[in-house]
């Protein structure tokens, strides 16, 4: 187990960047999810940490040492694979410990870790089978167990789960959250999907073109965004976006959607926000959940106005609705029970306590 | 128009044949069943005409009686091969020729195109192509400068490689290896990247990543590769006509067409015997790696 660093690095493919210059530290035994669009550079970030793309610029640091120029083998990491990488003529006991065989380990020795890390999956009845004889949630099983036996200083997971359905990628998150809580390996975990991020990491990092756009706790990147991009990318359905307008409002402020609509800023924010006023080119950003059915007494900064609905869709414990704003699409949320209908215009109110206001040409949150 | 619609009810109904072949597929089938007999009779009678004549005289052979039958069967043609010293001669050779040739070749090409598809270095693309162009150099284009070199290497040095016939434990390879290291480059390159990615976390030198993963996995590539390799060194006739002479150097194709032949005079029973007794090896290895010959052949068509 040991801590990894990565310092400055840079990774030039030609002429083209994939990763512009990233820094950032993992504590030992810490659950780290790298997560971004396609092409935002995670991939590649993880495979520089594996040893298997050369570093154009920067260092890695695994437990103190630079790494740069060490070769996967002695680098005492593990990687689990988006298509698994089983060796397909090796039974799964086999493909466990092909890493331990190659480094001589003795026999009792290997017979032990592979009993210990099929008890930790829950595959010692698959130990004498080939990977074609399991099924994706099995194989993916396995895949870990090689990693696991192989107690190395940090795991590397590049999308493990993409190859799954949805019912067994839920399951198999769980399967990752338990054995990370039972190993407490270093980890680093690479994935495009925002709610695996969420749900298994103790930091995430979210990059986009090459670079960390913020490094946080899930709930620090879901409830304070820095960026817009962050903003948008963490949360699903995602946040709403609305061009919107700061204005003096009196002895407050207010911000201002289009001629009609006009929402007061609650006193909290009154500080923050009071040096953007009579600025453009402002985003209103506003999650769906803080867009719900209006109702009589609401709380403080809970504004009430009127929508009209163009799709709405039940999901069974709440109904996102649809409904046109300011030339965007705005979703909200609300209770099943409020009646909302395709087509027919409904109360809604926008919880303005949870706002956050974007600078649109720079993308951050302000 | 009721009465007519419930009768028509009554009636026994077409039912339709699930799973059945429409009339399009049935005809197909008749049509490449056809094709498929005529191209086993085409080329299934050399070998049987080469059975039957083997088992007859001299005598009956020159008689003006049905080529296509034996009336008087005899094994005397196999008897005096197999007691004869020459073909046995011709026969170890041509056993030790291709099965040399085949180590050899794959000692050669196995290691040449895991390099070519794996281990990315300057000019391997180029050079996986430069592999390709020398098999399509056709070999009676070859056998010259060869023939010249190897005069010249006999200037040079006093070592004699005309007339010997482990001389063909060079020539051959010229032909076999870079086929072999084409189509294993196809085999490797179907391997996922991440079967080799996995290797090298695991601790595994490029070495044994080839030995114990892409060896065993490209398994029905090797065979192909072995069956072809072994194939051609047995088959082969020119370079060993051009580049042995003496009896004792022969190998069995250029062996029997010079011992048999004598003059104008064919000895057609012993010439059908030996070249029947010749295609037994390759037929022998074909039927045992069939199966992996043709999993050799169809894997990597779905993979790319």
């Amino acid at each position: 187990m040991a801590e990894v660093t990565l310092s400055k690095i840079v990774k030039k493919y030609d002429e083209v960047e994939a990763v512009r210059g990233i820094d950032l530290d993992i504590s030992d035994h810490e659950f780290v999810v790298l997560v971004g669009p396609s092409g935002c550079g995670k991939s590649t970030t993880l495979r520089m940490i594996a040893g298997l793309e050369d570093i154009t610029g920067g260092e890695i640091l695994i437990g103190g040492d630079i790494v740069n120029d060490v070769p996967p083998k002695d680098r005492d990491i593990a990687m689990v694979f988006q298509n698994y990488a089983l060796y397909p003529h090796m039974t799964v006991a086999e493909n466990m410990s092909f890493g331990l065989r190659l480094k001589r380990f003795p026999k009792a020795e290997i017979k032990k870790r592979v009993d210990e890390a099929a008890r930790i999956l829950d595959i010692t009845e698959l130990l004498e089978r080939k990977p074609k004889a399991l099924s994706g949630g099995q194989r993916q099983r396995v895949a870990m167990g090689r990693a696991i036996v192989r107690n190395p200083k940090v795991f590397l997971f590049d999308e493990p789960l993409s190859n799954l359905d949805a019912k067994l990628r839920v399951q198999m998150r769980t399967e990752i959250k338990k054995v990370h809580q039972k190993v407490r390996t270093t980890t680093v975990y690479v994935t495009h999907d925002q709610v695996e991020a969420m749900t298994l990491a103790d930091r995430v990092v979210v990059m986009n073109h090459g670079l960390i756009e913020q490094v946080g706790p899930p709930n620090e990147l879901y409830h304070s965004p820095r960026t817009r991009f962050v903003a948008g990318f963490i949360g699903s359905p995602a946040m709403n976006f609305i061009p919107a307008r700061i204005e003096q409002n009196g002895s407050g402020l207010a911000i201002k959607l289009n001629d009609k609509l006009a929402f007061p800023v609650p006193e909290a924010r009154k500080t923050r926000y009071e040096k953007y006023a009579g600025k453009n080119d402002m985003l209103l950003g506003l999650r769906p959940e803080h867009i719900t059915e209006a109702h009589g007494h609401m709380e403080p900064g809970k504004i009430p106005f009127d929508a009209n609905l163009e799709v709405t869709e039940p999901m069974g414990m709440e109904t996102l609705v649809y409904f046109p704003l300011n030339g965007t699409q705005i979703c909200g949320r609300v209770n099943p029970k409020a009646g909302a209908q395709d087509g027919a215009p409904m109360q809604l109110a926008a919880d303005l306590n949870n706002m956050h206001l974007i600078d649109a040409a720079s993308g951050r949150v302000l | 128009m009721a009465n007519v619609s419930a009768i028509a009810t009554d009636l026994p109904v077409a039912r339709p044949k699930y799973g059945s072949m429409n009339r399009d597929r049935i005809w197909a089938l008749r049509w490449s069943y056809f094709f498929l007999v005529l191209f086993a009779i085409f080329f299934l009678l050399p070998p049987i005409y080469m059975l039957i004549t083997s088992l007859k005289t001299s005598a009956e052979i020159s008689a003006a009686t049905n080529p296509w039958w034996v009336f008087n069967p005899t094994l005397d043609n196999y008897k005096e091969l197999l007691t004869s010293n020459s073909y046995l001669t011709y026969f170890r050779n041509s056993a030790i020729v291709s099965v040399v040739v085949v180590s050899i070749t794959m000692l050669i090409s196995v290691p040449a195109a895991f390099a070519l598809a794996r281990m990315k270095f300057w000019g391997s693309a180029t050079l996986a192509t430069g592999v390709f162009l020398t098999y399509l150099i056709p070999e009676t284009l070859l056998f010259i400068p060869l023939f010249k070199m190897f005069a010249i290497f006999n200037e040079w040095t006093g070592i004699a490689l005309i007339n010997r016939w482990w001389v063909l434990l060079i020539l051959y390879p010229t032909l076999t290896v870079p086929f072999c290291t084409w189509i294993m480059i196809g085999y490797f390159a179907s391997i996922p990247k991440e079967l080799d990615e996995a290797a090298l976390i695991d601790g595994a030198t490029w070495m044994q990543t080839l030995t114990k993963i892409f060896i065993p996995v490209a398994l029905p590539g090797l065979i192909a590769a072995t069956i072809f390799a072994f194939t051609v060194s047995w088959a082969q006739f020119l370079y060993p006509l051009a580049f042995t002479t003496s009896a004792d150097q022969l190998v069995l194709p250029v062996g029997i067409i010079t011992s048999l032949i004598k003059g104008d005079v064919f000895n057609w029973g012993q010439i059908m015997t030996g070249a029947l007794l010749g295609a037994a090896p390759p037929l022998i290895i074909y039927a045992f790696l069939m199966d992996y010959y043709i999993a050799g052949l169809t894997a990597g068509a779905t993979k790319g």
